[in-house]
């Protein structure tokens, strides 16, 4: 039983064929958890014109099963997934988990295993409540921790410290994604009047962090229709619709906290990159990438993900921002779906972005379609900036 | 809608190496621990050292003195929360230690607090001291002058 | 597919009680120095790490990230996580492997259960809206499973005290189980009832625990064992969770998975039952006759650490393989209330 060895397997070619989400908001008191995954699921199917029956698999992604009040809620909801008689796997990497989701059910195609996979990602954290269960104090130990913000707030003042970025770049950042969001009728923030000076003047959460600097909590799922070269190509010349090729992945862990870790750019995001950016055959993002949905939930995630993508040099993530090019109609669109800081199904948000850089491919973005996209890039991270899952889509298939 | 109560009662373990910590802890003593592959110094001590994957090993004495690396200033209230807002959530660095941990800055108005600011633990009544890092109530600015952002910029 | 073989695994001892964190650093590190040593590998060798756990087990959100720093991920590592246990975790290790992207991987789950009362903790997997409220934990649940099927005669309460009878015997030769004996099933039928059909030992023990597995692709599998365990059927599957729409006493997702996994012909299957009548309804789901030799190493009956056990039941399994025991076995694992979900994996001696 003599196996291949690296690089004698031919990976199977994976393309989206369809997305679906929930109208995201800040509590859904009309649907049940199940309720909440299906609006979705359902969604993508028709996007993918599918039914229930096509999925050969599902694999649900969310965050810590403290947001519902469940435990592992996928089980009971076997049946409202489609997923009886099948395989159904659940994928928890924390914030990232929606990229990482999105990731295995990518691996299921890409290894041959299953032609047609239903990948769904949510949080339905109004059953239960997030900011407590992010701070839960630990026993022994000073009760300082104040949720994802108190977290990253320290970390945003060290890189505008470092950078030497002037203050109103984050202000930039949340007024842009928040006009784009209002595009999108699925994100849950719209505020098309949102100006730069009305989010420098709103309340200080956690200094430097503003009030409209960051993501609202919401109620979301989101799901993805993943299948093989065959059935894409298929789906295409029937006139169903096009396919978002899936060119690269990539996934990069590093501890929380360790003696000299570099918390604004961290190393398992560069390397993320770099691996994504040398499978997907790109050797100049800025360039190559025709628009981005990258993971901010703090504004000022924007330029630091810029520098840690490797789009710009470290230092000139802010540069990039203030310029404008990341707006719709830029060099380099950023986040026109509204982004994390209009939407944050926690559990959710990183598939989102998955999706919505696929939606761009197959040109189902609407008011915030990027013209003429064909290259997209989907980001993810979570913890303490520590898990990283990102992928490339692309209109055309590899090598073409 | 409905809503249903859950409770669940866990009993929170720490590991031998903080059992150890809080135990000095509990006499005025900060101890941290180095890591026999890499030789940096973590405190609070902990299990393990997370860049090696080895247990740590020599407990080494900490001043309670050092700096503020980075911080910001909590305004949010929220459920369960145990320090009223706003208040200084900081990075504190102690002189010996290779990472820094969160502490509370009181002591000065919170718009005076700066990345690199000297600062010194200011305790409980020994009165008071258990098995926990709440025995120090704050850290205080120790009126010094800053060090150099150079000195800090790796621990960022 | 390609040649993917279990070439190294090691568990913590699996006890009542450990006095370290519920997110297993204390048992992992020596486990992961374990599997190094075992295989000669490296961590920069490693191509992908992931992980089983669940938070409600440890009593706190994100607590697989506090895990991670027991495999020291640094440089940056390829990592994930499920969930689930640790079995799946393998899964996803496997179908990594199968995209040609990694040639290796270690696998490892963990669980104190001992920090909680998990009787009432796994109550939480149930329907949030109409049954969690009502608590049912789950040894009550498994017993009304084990009623269903001696009243439709599918099963005695001496068959069950056979199976712990054997159980525990075999876990004599098991260093890391944490019950074993010689009870006669006579013995054990003298005992009283936990939970009326069932008796506190046909329930798993609650375990504190952990382990880890390491998978290799291709030649470099026969260059660590000399009879690596190659994984020739990876299949898992689940079923409705509502426990009055499903016949209890059988696991149709078992069913399944067995025969797209291929068991036939397997002589030793380990079955992650952590209830004395659900291996009988394991047996006669996954088609195992009497040849089989079921659990030789005591089974989760003699130690059950959560979110460990499926995947310890692959590394029991591959053993029987890499010691010539046997040259094809069964490895199972489960999830969810009542046998709900279920996972098949294959091995086979080259």
């Amino acid at each position: 039983m003599a196996g291949a060895g690296k690089g004698a397997v031919d990976k199977v070619l994976a393309a989206v064929i369809g997305t679906g989400q929930t109208k995201h908001t800040t509590k859904r008191d009309d649907v049940s958890i199940a309720g909440l995954c299906r609006e979705a699921a359902d969604r993508a199917l028709d996007d993918a014109g599918m039914t229930w029956t096509d999925i050969d698999a599902v694999v649900v992604g969310k965050a810590p099963d403290l947001f519902e009040g469940v435990m592992m809620p996928e089980l009971s909801m076997a049946e409202a997934l489609g997923a009886v008689g099948k395989p159904l796997l659940r994928v928890h990497t924390a914030g990232s988990v929606g990229g990482s989701t999105a990731i295995v059910a990518t691996s299921l195609v890409q290894a041959g295993i299953h032609q047609r996979v239903l990948t769904l990602a949510f949080e339905k954290q109004s059953e239960s409540n997030a900011m407590w269960a992010l701070s839960i104090p630990m026993p022994f130990s000073m009760p300082v921790h104040a949720g994802a913000g108190g977290y990253f707030a320290p970390h945003v003042r060290s890189y505008i410290r470092r950078s030497g970025a002037p203050t109103h770049v984050g202000a930039m950042v949340a007024a842009k994604d928040r006009r784009n969001g209002a595009k999108n009728p699925l994100a849950h923030l719209h505020q098309p009047d949102i100006t730069v000076e009305k989010v420098q003047e709103s309340m200080m959460l956690w200094d430097p962090i503003r009030f409209d600097e960051t993501c609202p909590s919401s109620d979301g799922a989101c799901a993805m229709v993943l299948v093989d070269e065959n059935t894409a190509d298929a789906h295409v010349s029937a006139g169903k619709g096009p396919a978002a090729w899936i060119h690269a992945t990539a996934m990069r862990t590093e501890p929380t906290m360790f003696a000299g870790r570099d918390q604004v750019n961290p190393l398992a995001g560069r390397e993320a990159a770099k691996a994504l950016w040398e499978q997907a055959g790109i050797t100049d993002p800025l360039e190559e990438i025709d628009v981005a949905e990258i993971y901010v939930p703090f504004s000022w995630f924007e330029p630091m993900w810029l520098e840690n993508l490797g789009f710009v040099p470290e230092g000139d993530g802010w540069k990039l921002t203030e310029s404008g090019e990341t707006d719709l109609g830029g060099k380099l669109p950023i986040n026109v779906s509204g982004g994390v800081l209009s939407s944050n199904p926690i559990g959710a948000s990183g598939m989102i972005r998955f999706a919505e850089a696929a939606k761009q491919i197959l040109g189902r973005c609407g008011e915030y379609q990027v013209e003429g996209a064909r290259k997209a890039l989907g980001h993810a991270y979570g913890g303490g900036s520590q898990f990283f899952a990102m992928w490339v889509v692309a209109a055309d298939k590899p090598g073409v | 809608m409905i809503v249903t109560p859950v409770r669940l009662d866990y009993e929170y373990s720490v590991s031998e190496s903080e059992t150890t910590f809080l135990t000095e802890v509990q006499r005025g003593r900060i101890l941290g621990q180095r890591c026999p592959a890499c030789a940096k110094v973590y405190v609070p001590a902990r299990a393990s050292c997370p860049t090696d994957g080895v247990f740590l090993g020599e407990f080494v004495e900490l001043p309670d003195r050092g700096i503020v690396t980075t911080f910001c200033v909590v305004n949010v209230p929220f459920l369960g929360q145990k320090i009223e807002p706003p208040y200084v959530a900081a990075y504190v660095l102690l002189d010996g230690a290779d990472i820094a941990f969160q502490h509370l800055i009181l002591g000065c108005p919170a718009d005076e607090v700066r990345m690199g600011m000297k600062i010194e633990a200011v305790w409980k009544p020994e009165a008071e001291w258990t098995t926990s890092m709440e025995n120090i109530d704050h850290f205080r600015p120790t009126g010094e002058p800053d060090v150099d952002f150079e000195t800090f910029a790796g621990h960022l | 597919m390609r040649s993917v073989a279990v070439v190294g695994f090691a568990q913590a001892p699996n006890v009542r009680r450990t006095t370290g964190t519920a997110n297993g650093v204390e048992m992992l590190v020596p486990i992961a120095h374990e599997l190094y040593a075992q295989t000669g590998l490296e961590k920069r060798d490693i191509g992908f790490f992931c992980s089983g756990s669940s938070d409600y087990i440890a009593g706190r959100a994100f607590s697989f990230v506090m895990a991670v720093d027991a495999i020291g991920a640094w440089p940056p590592i390829n990592e994930s996580h499920v969930e689930m246990d640790a079995a799946w975790a393998l899964y996803e290790a496997w179908v990594k492997l199968q995209t040609g992207e990694i040639d290796t991987a270690l696998v490892y789950g963990f669980g104190k259960s001992s920090g909680s009362d998990l009787r009432r903790v796994l109550s939480l997997q149930l329907d949030p809206y109409y049954l969690a409220p009502l608590w049912p934990d789950s040894v009550s649940l498994a017993a009304l499973q084990c009623r269903l099927g001696l009243d439709a005669g599918k099963w005695g309460e001496k068959d069950m005290a056979e199976v712990v009878a054997r159980s525990r015997a075999d876990a004599r030769s098991n260093p890391n189980a944490q019950l074993s004996g010689d009870p006669t099933a006579d013995d054990l039928l003298g005992e009283p009832y936990l939970a009326d059909p069932l008796r506190r030992h046909d329930c798993a023990p609650i375990t504190d625990g952990a382990a880890g597995v390491v998978l290799v692709a291709g030649e470099r599998a026969n260059e660590i064992r000399d009879t690596p365990a190659w994984i020739t059927g990876f299949e898992h599957r689940i079923d409705a969770q509502n426990l009055g729409a499903r016949d209890l006493t059988t696991a149709p997702s078992a069913s399944s998975a067995a025969v797209a996994a291929g068991v036939d012909g397997a002589s030793v299957a380990e079955l992650h039952a952590p209830f004395s009548h659900q291996e009988l309804i394991l047996r006669e789901a996954m088609g195992l006759g009497g040849e089989v030799r079921i659990n030789p190493s005591g089974g989760p009956l003699c130690a059950n650490p959560m979110f460990a056990a499926g995947l310890i039941r692959i590394g029991e399994a591959a053993r029987r393989v890499w010691d010539g025991d046997a040259a094809k076995v069964v490895a199972h694992a489960t999830s969810g209330p009542c046998l709900q979900q279920n996972l098949v994996c294959v091995m086979e001696a080259g």
